[in-house]
């Protein structure tokens, strides 16, 4: 507590010290530079961790050549694209091609300005956060059409189509998964959802039958959204080249990606508020350690699994993806949906843990069931000429 | 059920994860300008010139025959002969190369050249270090760069450099032999002609 209300005081000191004309814009100024700041140094942390823990799922040591352990990765990468030449296609159109990486990029921290990270300690305190935060990212998606139309290039353009139909498609779970925890909690600030957790780890969402669900699903959901692997199709280098990004080049490439970084952490962070206790300690003794330091942690650990998923899964198949999403999460999510209500409805309690558990473990064993004798969820099986001769 | 294959999956990567740190045999990257894997002995690159004894000008087994520059097929070897001539191990005076060059951008290491060699002179060697600032002087090899002695070709090729050294023993006793034939050839031509001197002052005496 102690440590955001230092941050607070600093900041209402530093605006009052202004002209009062420039107080508004320099009270939002300093709201947001520290999450600018911390995220943009983040995901330069966080792309020379992807590859390190890439390169050990891998069997290898990953980068270790510029700085000591190679730490200074993320800098020489950063050079390096900021030397690069950019260029812009003859036919593109240019001014669609160059607003689609900052709108990317601005859409994923806008997304970051209502997530609190401690107590108070919010850039933008509205009513309906996690609603501002699903249009937002639901404006990335489309930043992506934009880069994909403006280039000019079939790959562009396909993966742009590709994007917006696996976005689409996943955006119905992830919402109706975050739902579970709006209606239990009865609000759609996200401060309010932070503050219904706060007391120790037993209070968190995800120790829940519907939270658990839920969480499993919005963080499956999340990866799709990212366009991360297992769902990077959008980009699909094997592919597609690079999907939307094929035609960029130098910083605004750079831009896609620290996009795409800067998204993740925000998902990560909304996943951690909505299930994982946002900034609370897991222990009521914990509490004097700042609730940015726990929020901070939490998102981490979120990362690392990804990274730790991209580091096991290969790429879905488009009618993979599209099927999971339809068949499997959709009905998943609603399920959920209606166990959160039966919990809302008991108003807590063990009857409500068992009923609503009961209706979670029923739904995913017997539809994962149904959908295992449908032949596509199998592994597939191959019948050689010779050897169907020969059994005959 | 729907996820099981996922979380298999999931903890064979963690067991990879970990795996590599405290496993050696995992992680099998050898980090190479600060490690290097001895090289087999069997491996080869480029051709280099062989010398005896210490100083390389004079124990340069080349005599400048120019088959192996005839025979090279990317022909790569650039020789110029000396006018010079200089005692080689047997003692017979020999010609010597005063240029004697190889294009290393352009060897392609078949070992031709080591093949067609009657002096045991150009050999393989296991050194694959060449890059240089220079596309085209730092790549091409002149004489000094080629000459390595003896003993490094042992220390590289120890079976093959046994091989090479016991041929030049053979040759060299060959050549002793034939020496030695040789005299004793003359020898018993000077004796015959002598008695047969004597056999035909006899005669005349004889006759006389």
């Amino acid at each position: 507590m102690w440590f955001e209300e230092l941050l607070i005081t600093i900041k209402y000191y530093l605006v009052l010290q202004m002209p009062g004309s420039l107080q508004p814009v320099g009270s939002a100024f300093l709201s947001s530079l520290p999450i600018m700041t911390s995220f943009g140094g983040l995901f330069a942390l966080a792309t020379l961790l992807e590859r390190k823990m890439l390169g050990r799922i891998q069997n290898r040591y990953g980068p270790n050549r510029v700085g000591p352990g190679g730490l200074l990765q993320p800098v020489a990468d950063g050079i390096k694209m900021l030397t690069k030449e950019d260029i812009v296609p003859k036919n593109a159109d240019h001014l669609i091609h160059f607003l689609a990486p900052l709108g990317l990029l601005v859409s994923a921290m806008l997304g970051l300005s209502v997530i609190p990270f401690g107590h108070r300690l919010i850039a933008l305190d509205i009513e309906t956060g996690i609603l501002f935060f699903f249009a937002m990212g639901a404006a990335s998606e489309l930043a992506i059409f934009m880069a994909g139309w403006g280039s000019r290039n079939k790959y562009a353009l396909l993966g742009a189509l590709r994007a917006i139909a696996q976005m689409i498609s996943y955006e119905i779970p992830l919402i109706l998964s975050a739902l579970s925890v709006l209606m239990v909690v009865g609000s759609l600030s996200l401060s309010d959802v932070a503050q219904a957790q706060s007391g120790g780890i037993h209070t968190w969402h995800i120790f829940t039958p519907w939270g658990f669900l839920g969480c499993i699903l919005f963080l499956i959901s999340t990866l799709a959204e990212i366009n991360r692997s297992p769902f990077d199709i959008p980009e699909a280098e094997s592919e597609l080249i690079a999907g939307h990004m094929t035609e960029y080049s130098g910083f605004k490439y750079a831009l896609f990606f620290m996009a795409e970084g800067v998204a993740m952490f925000a998902m990560c962070a909304l996943t951690a508020t909505l299930f994982l206790g946002g900034y609370h300690a897991p222990l009521p003794i914990l509490s004097f350690i700042p609730g940015p330091v726990w929020l901070f942690g939490k998102l981490t650990s979120l990362v690392l699994l990804f990274i730790w998923i991209r580091g096991t899964m290969p790429r879905l198949r488009a009618d993979q993806l599209m099927e999971f999403a339809w068949k499997f999460m959709l009905p998943m999510s609603v399920v959920n949906l209606i166990a959160a209500g039966v919990w809302v409805a008991l108003d807590g309690g063990v009857a409500a843990w068992i009923l609503s558990g009961l209706l979670n473990c029923v739904a995913y064993f017997g539809w994962s069931r149904i959908l295992s004798q449908a032949s596509r969820f199998n592994p597939r099986t191959y019948r050689y000429a010779e050897e169907a001769g020969v059994s005959k | 059920m729907i996820g099981k294959g996922i979380l298999k999956g999931m903890v064979e990567t963690a067991r990879n994860l970990t795996g590599s740190f405290h496993d050696p045999d995992r992680l099998t990257t050898v980090e190479y300008p600060e490690q290097k894997i001895p090289a087999k002995e069997n491996a080869r690159n480029f051709p280099f010139l062989i010398y005896d004894g210490d100083d390389w000008e004079a124990g340069l087994r080349c005599v400048s025959c120019q088959i192996c520059e005839k025979e090279c097929p990317p022909q790569c070897i650039y020789i110029e002969k000396d006018k010079e001539k200089k005692p080689d191990f047997l003692g017979k005076m020999q010609m010597q190369p005063k240029i004697f060059d190889i294009d290393v951008s352009v060897c392609m290491g078949c070992q031709i050249c080591v093949e067609v060699c009657p002096f045991e002179s150009i050999r393989m060697d296991n050194d694959f270090e060449y890059a240089g600032s220079d596309r085209f002087e730092s790549l091409l090899l002149t004489k000094d760069q080629l000459a390595k002695s003896n003993k490094y070709y042992h220390s590289i090729h120890p079976t093959e450099a046994q091989e090479t050294d016991e041929i030049r023993v053979q040759k060299r006793e060959d050549h002793l032999a034939k020496e030695k034939a040789k005299a004793e050839k003359l020898a018993k031509a000077k004796e015959e002609a002598a008695t047969k001197a004597a056999l035909s002052k006899a005669e005349k005496a004889k006759e006389e």
